[in-house]
């Protein structure tokens, strides 16, 4: 290991340490601080990394495809189905309106129309990373604005490979290319069809190994038992599966997202998902200090109206393609801001796409050079967009923060109850409340929801309830109580810390997913967690009993009495959950937990020693005496 | 002909060979119906005007529960809280109930000879009754003596089917409506009508 390696690893490192907190505690997301990291440790400013940055961004760009991976973990064959038509409808329309209007644009600008076509193609990208990962943080992903961005971005992801594959045709004969931009391709030299076979074939082999090769091999590595045994199975699975799609020239990212997908119904989901995600993690942020790194301010400097022109005429075109789908799609204004902005720069494929236009020698080194500047501008302004967007445009023109006035006259005192995420969970509780004339106030993202309910005459506010400031708005400081009822169980728990930090007289009342997301409360130190399962599973039991002969009355009973014992179990347990070795598995982790739980079921026999109205005692006693 | 409520209050029913072999064949009587208090309201969150709309069909009412610690299980008096309304069962408007015959069918540990002055309970199960009787006379209802099976934990099988066909008989009694109320209330238990007038004993 050389001292330059460690050297870099520590600028990179630092930067995101140094910058990230800072950037989220201003309120702007990780990406952002990412990316100013970048800027401020480049060659421009503080000059610790120069030129080897780009060696950087090549090896950071496996952050994309690890996300990709990911990407396609979560999706579900069944689920890529259904979205087929949001994802064909809005991608087409978006990545075809913005490829000819940019083309059009440069092409007025005096470009050869080659070079237009290409650089409009490549600048119709957006960037998974960037919109993914903030739309995670703003919990943005399920509302209609992340819907649609997923499926334009899905679009654009698959589109990359025909798009490599059909650059080399605009480029003047003669010159001889190797395909698709990476050195040593397989595929280089074959005829057409030879070609179509060879990237059907890999594409097959990808989804037949992930069901027949993968998973037997996941089983056989899980059984050894070695944590770091399966991490390296995994990147193992990932990076052979880009290594395959780049040998056939096809778009890595593409090839593990089709392996995420394969993986998806899989029951290693949740262990690759936890073993790959720290990976992704780290490398998507090296591959924004990257980024931000990588903009040529000396060139930006020498045509900065040229460079702020092509920056504004992009994103102002894109804004409007997207603006204009988001209608189509019948995004109301909010979502549709929030989706226009979101994607209105220019994506890290565009990278690629412009290495190999520039190697195709479609486009001159200098107007590579400046698209790839504009390119990494356009992302590093989205995210300031966006918080733009969140800030002033949204309360003003939008959806409004805080409640109409008219709803304050009718609560003279501030709503005791603070009811804080609306979705199947929170909606329950907070139509129960009011059904007995408590009115909660609600918090929510999701604009679309928060327009309902606003029709419907509910107290709701709009906006990232992990904020102090909306939090205060909402009026935590005079309410008595919060339930937190977000899906996300690791936002609930941020919820909860701000929450005790800021308003410790609040009383919480926090929905947990499972048991260890209910362990991870009570570590925090709270108190009433209420598991989203036990309940219901427990009357699907007691129903159960019933149907198999039980009197109701009984049933019910050991229904309650389970319910309680395993509340108390929970409490138990959760002490001593931090003995154990730290290294296993994690759905082993949760095999044990079952174990446990059985065994303790064995021991305390919750309803069998149910003496209630059991006169077996009476009579031993009665048939005792003469 | 009378129709007769069942109104049976049992949390264990499951473990009650008694109160099994009582009821076995009380769905045969066409004037009987049997409503299962713990099995409707495992929740005890009694359906009230459910409740009333039953009652007022009846002719005949029955308390059919278990003695636990000289009174009823917690689901009857539950019941009787919710459903015995001022204003439906009693007080001045409240004579949805009146005329009604009312009764309580008991299965007691303790054997007959235990509940007197000078037995092991001190008091008669009469005199346990009381606040079933009084709730009868406030609902302007006829109350009739208890129908009662001592001793429940030394029954042999043979005395189980014997208290079963006796119930049987009660019931069939009842429902033809040929009897003397006057000539009824004056005995302590339904039992010793039943084998006075027709010699039927377990």
């Amino acid at each position: 290991m050389s001292a330059s390696f460690l050297h870099d690893a520590v600028l990179y490192l630092a930067a995101a340490v140094f910058f990230v907190p800072v950037a989220k505690r201003l309120g702007m997301g990780s990406v952002l601080g990412y990316l100013i990291g970048g800027i401020i440790i480049g060659p421009f400013f503080l000059g610790f990394v120069g030129e080897e940055g780009k060696d950087i961004m090549h090896f950071a760009e496996f952050g994309v495809v690890m996300m990709l991976f990911l990407i396609g973990l979560e999706l579900e064959p069944t689920a890529f189905w259904r979205m087929r038509k949001i994802i064909f409808g809005t991608g087409i329309l978006q990545m075809g309106a913005t490829t000819l209007l940019c083309s059009a644009a440069l092409l007025s600008l005096g470009f050869p129309w080659r070079a237009a076509v290409a650089c409009g193609l490549a600048l119709s990208m957006s960037s998974t990373a960037i919109v993914m990962q903030t739309l995670r943080e703003k919990g943005l992903t399920k509302t209609q604005s992340g819907r649609s961005s997923f499926a334009v971005l899905l679009f654009q992801d698959i589109a990359v490979i025909p798009i490599l594959a059909l650059l080399p045709l605009l480029a003047s004969s003669g010159i001889p290319v190797s395909s698709a931009g990476h050195a040593s391709s397989l595929t280089e030299g074959l005829p057409g069809w030879a070609q179509t076979l060879v990237l059907l074939a890999a594409t097959n082999a990808v989804v037949l190994a992930g069901r027949f090769l993968f998973v037997p091999f996941l089983r056989f590595i899980a059984r050894i038992r070695l944590r770091e045994l399966f991490t390296a199975a995994a990147l193992l699975i990932v990076i052979a599966t880009a290594d395959l799609m780049t040998i056939v020239g096809l778009s890595p990212a593409l090839g593990t997202f089709l392996a995420g997908v394969v993986l998806a119904n899989s029951e290693f989901r949740h262990e690759l998902e936890s073993d790959i995600e720290p990976f992704k993690g780290v490398l998507l942020g090296l591959f924004f200090i990257a980024v931000g790194a990588s903009i040529n301010f000396t060139l930006i400097l020498a045509n900065p109206f040229t460079v702020a022109l092509l920056v504004f005429g992009l994103m102002a075109i894109k804004a409007t393609v997207l603006f204009t789908t988001g209608k189509f799609s019948r995004l109301s204004f909010d979502q549709n801001m929030i989706f226009t902005l979101g994607l209105s720069q220019v994506g890290e494929f565009a990278f690629v796409l412009f290495a190999f236009i520039s190697q195709l020698k479609i486009l001159s080194a200098h107007w590579t050079d400046m698209m790839m500047g504009a390119t990494a501008i356009s992302m590093t302004v989205t995210p300031l967009l966006l918080l733009v967007n969140d800030r002033l445009v949204l309360p003003r023109f939008g959806t409004k923060e805080s409640a109409d006035a008219k709803e304050a006259d009718i609560i003279d005192a501030r709503d005791p109850v603070i009811i804080v995420g609306f979705g199947h969970f929170g909606s329950t509780v907070g139509r129960f409340l009011r059904a007995n004339g408590v009115n909660a106030v609600i918090l929510d993202n999701d604009s679309d929801r928060v327009d309902l309910l606003r029709k419907m005459g509910c107290n709701v506010h709009y906006g990232d309830a992990t904020r102090v400031d909306i939090l205060k708005n909402a009026g935590a400081a005079e309410a008595r109580l919060l339930i937190a009822a977000i899906d996300s169980p690791e936002t609930n728990l941020f919820l909860v810390n701000t929450i005790k930090k800021e308003f410790p007289h609040l009383k919480i009342m926090v929905r947990a997913k499972s048991r260890t997301d209910a362990y991870e409360l009570i570590d925090a130190g709270v108190e009433n967690i209420y598991r989203e399962s036990l309940d219901t599973s427990v009357r699907l039991g007691i129903d159960a009993l019933v149907a198999l002969g039980f009197r109701k009355y009984s049933a019910t009973r050991a229904g309650q009495n389970f319910i309680k014992y395993d509340e108390a179990a929970l409490k138990k347990l959760a002490a001593h959950r931090h003995d154990q070795d730290a290294y296993i598995f994690n759905s082993r982790k949760q095999i044990e937990l079952q174990e446990q739980l059985l065994t303790s079921d064995q021991e305390a026999s919750p309803n069998l020693n149910d003496h209630a109205w059991d006169s077996e005692s009476l009579k031993e006693n009665i048939s005792k005496e003469p | 002909m009378n129709k007769i409520l069942i109104l049976f209050a049992h949390p264990r029913f499951e473990k009650s060979k008694i109160n099994r072999a009582l009821l076995t064949n009380v769905g045969q009587i066409y004037e009987v119906s049997l409503h299962d208090l713990y099995e409707e309201y495992p929740d005890f969150n009694v359906d009230i005007e459910r409740e009333k709309e039953l009652l007022r069909a009846q002719d005949i009412i029955v308390w059919h529960h278990p003695f636990y610690l000289y009174s009823a299980p917690a689901l009857l008096k539950q019941w009787m809280d919710l459903v015995l309304e001022h204003g439906w069962a009693h007080g001045n408007r409240g004579n949805n109930l009146k005329d009604k015959l009312i009764f309580n069918v008991l299965t007691i540990g303790g054997t007959r000879e235990a509940y007197a002055a000078r037995g092991h309970n001190k008091f008669t199960i009469g005199e346990f009754l009381t606040p079933f009787e009084q709730t009868a006379a406030l609902c302007k209802m006829t109350y009739l003596p208890p129908f009662a099976v001592h001793g429940t934990h030394l029954l042999t099988e043979k005395d189980l089917a014997g208290y079963a066909r006796l119930y049987q008989t009660l019931l069939e009694r009842l429902a033809q409506g040929t009897f003397e109320i006057e000539t009824i209330r004056n005995y302590a238990y339904l039992n010793d009508w039943l084998a006075e007038e027709t010699g039927a004993t377990p």
